[in-house]
């Protein structure tokens, strides 16, 4: 079997700071990936050199793509670069309103991706859109309203729908559950769990939130400074913690 | 009093302009920037349009110049007036006469033959604007052809309206690449662009020059299931009778009487006086 996605030693740079350094690992198809660590230890900017976003200064992101198999989505061309952001790949940003077109319906928000792969019948199109407004749990009633008028978890859940309706293989999730309260974090995280599992989806989660790995990842990494510290599937690393800093990372949990 | 160059625009300036068009008439549909020059009148009042109209001009030239369709409104009037000082060259009100047409909003009724150049005043040269606001981004969709978010408008109209509620500056894919603004026409006309004269497209104040070589493919953008149509007001023209035409809508008292009458003015002139 071929992994997913294979980053080898990726490297990027901020001047003479490092943003993220020599990181290296496989996705497997179907699996779920988290990656943890406290503020600025460079999950982000892993997670953003993976999708393409940023610019990284050395390292190789190999995609298993439909079409040509493993290919190395750096030196890709950015139109295909491009098209595969939009097809194969979808990426949840922190903050909805980064992911969403906040001047456009819902339904419109859903479909967008449908027509930038060609769509062009408006009744398949919006049955798709309902369909997916209702897997994420957003009423039928909702579908011409803009984002705008939606509460905080409702524009995460559309963001979701939106990214996940071209049917992606690899979703990049940046702090799905940030900035949620908790009762709206279990349901999306729910969500999320379901569907995984039901789509199959390879997922990379970068989060601060132990709980939100715990729930949803297969594996983990843990990063401090820009380094992977250590890595292992999640229940070992988080239960049986062996670099220091990984011990101080479960241990500042708050047991309520 | 100093005289004015031809055409007012000084020969370099006009040189810059003409390699502009040259360029977007081998590249149709494509927004070709050029550094537009100050003119003596407000953007928004067709400072594009008169650059390439002043850079296509020539002695020999007629000129006919339209506003909403009709020549007679401050817009055209001032225009025409500025050529007439700036060029000396001959005027008409009368399509046919015409060798260099410029336009506000409005393609003339009478077909335009080989031979005639179409000039447009373009307020928003690019047609996803307000669903991207960002050029660099913009031009980047135009480049790698991602043209799925101009279908997300359309699809915005439909859900909002029950049909394509866009009326005009409806968009047009050119030659199958890319997809164009055709200036605020209302899209009545959108079929009439796929014609035998030469049509540029100038944007003063965006500073952008887009063109449609003769016989172009221009196919307005739709969906399967809602396709494409170039509607009019469902009346015949007032004056003249005419059922072909594009109308305005013209209130003439207080107790909500209407007439509807042609746009274009000279169209409907020509069809009077064939009548009496």
């Amino acid at each position: 079997m071929t992994p997913l996605l294979s980053v080898r030693a990726l490297t990027k740079r901020y001047g003479p700071h490092i943003g993220c350094a020599d990181v290296s690992f496989d996705l497997w198809p179907g699996e779920v990936m988290g990656i943890v660590g406290e503020s600025g230890s460079g999950k982000s900017t892993l997670l953003n050199c993976m999708a393409g976003h940023l610019v990284c200064d050395s390292g190789q992101v190999i995609f298993d793509t439909r079409a040509d198999g493993p290919t190395d989505t750096l030196t890709m061309s950015e139109p295909a670069r491009r098209m595969l952001s939009r097809t194969d790949w979808a990426f949840v940003h922190q903050h909805a309103r980064d992911g969403l077109r906040m001047g456009v319906s819902a339904g419109g928000n859903v479909g967008e991706r449908l027509m930038a792969v060609g769509a062009r019948n408006y009744g398949d199109i919006r049955d798709t859109a309902i369909d997916w407004l209702g897997r994420v749990e957003i009423s039928e009633t909702r579908i011409d309203d803009r984002p705008t008028t939606f509460s905080g978890g409702m524009q995460q859940r559309l963001q979701i729908a939106r990214n996940l309706v071209t049917g992606p293989r690899l979703v990049f999730m940046d702090e799905p559950t940030g900035g949620l309260d908790v009762s709206v974090q279990a349901r999306l995280l729910d969500l999320l769990r379901g569907l995984v599992r039901d789509m199959g989806l390879s997922a990379i989660i970068v989060t601060h939130d132990l709980a939100v790995v715990r729930l949803l990842a297969d594996r983990l990494m843990v990063m401090k400074d820009g380094h992977v510290v250590e890595a292992g599937l999640t229940d070992q690393v988080l239960d049986d913690p062996q670099h220091a800093y990984t011990q101080l990372l479960v241990s500042s949990v708050l047991q309520v | 009093m100093q005289e004015y160059n031809f055409a007012y625009l000084d020969e370099q300036t006009k040189r810059m302009i003409r390699r502009a068009i040259l360029k977007g008439l081998a590249i149709p549909g494509y927004q070709v920037p050029f550094a537009s020059r100050e003119m003596p009148m407000p953007y928004g009042w067709g400072t594009g349009g008169v650059q390439v109209s002043a850079a296509v001009l020539t002695p020999d030239d007629t000129m006919k110049v339209i506003d909403q369709g009709a020549d007679d409104t401050t817009n055209a009037v001032s225009i025409r007036k500025f050529f007439e000082r700036t060029a000396g060259v001959a005027t008409t009100t009368v399509t046919g006469e015409a060798t260099v047409i410029q336009t506000r909003h409005r393609i003339p009724e009478e077909p335009l033959k080989e031979g005639q150049i179409l000039v447009y005043q373009v307020p928003i040269p690019e047609p996803m604007r307000f669903l991207e606001p960002r050029e660099t981004e913009t031009r980047k969709m135009h480049a790698l052809e991602e043209y799925g978010l101009m279908h997300v408008k359309l699809y915005e109209d439909i859900s909002r309206h029950g049909h394509i509620a866009t009326a005009y500056a409806y968009p047009v894919k050119v030659e199958g690449r890319y997809v164009m603004d055709p200036s605020p026409i209302p899209k009545f006309d959108n079929p009439k662009l796929e014609m035998a004269a030469i049509q540029l497209f100038g944007a003063g104040r965006e500073q952008r020059i887009y063109a449609l070589p003769p016989h172009t493919k221009a196919v307005s953008l739709d969906f399967e299931d809602h396709p494409f149509e170039a509607s009019k007001a469902d009346h015949p023209c007032g004056l003249c009778g005419a059922q072909d035409s594009y109308l305005d809508e013209v209130i003439v008292d207080d107790e909500g009487g209407r007439l509807f009458v042609c746009s274009d003015t000279d169209y409907c002139t020509h069809r009077q006086e064939a009548a009496r």
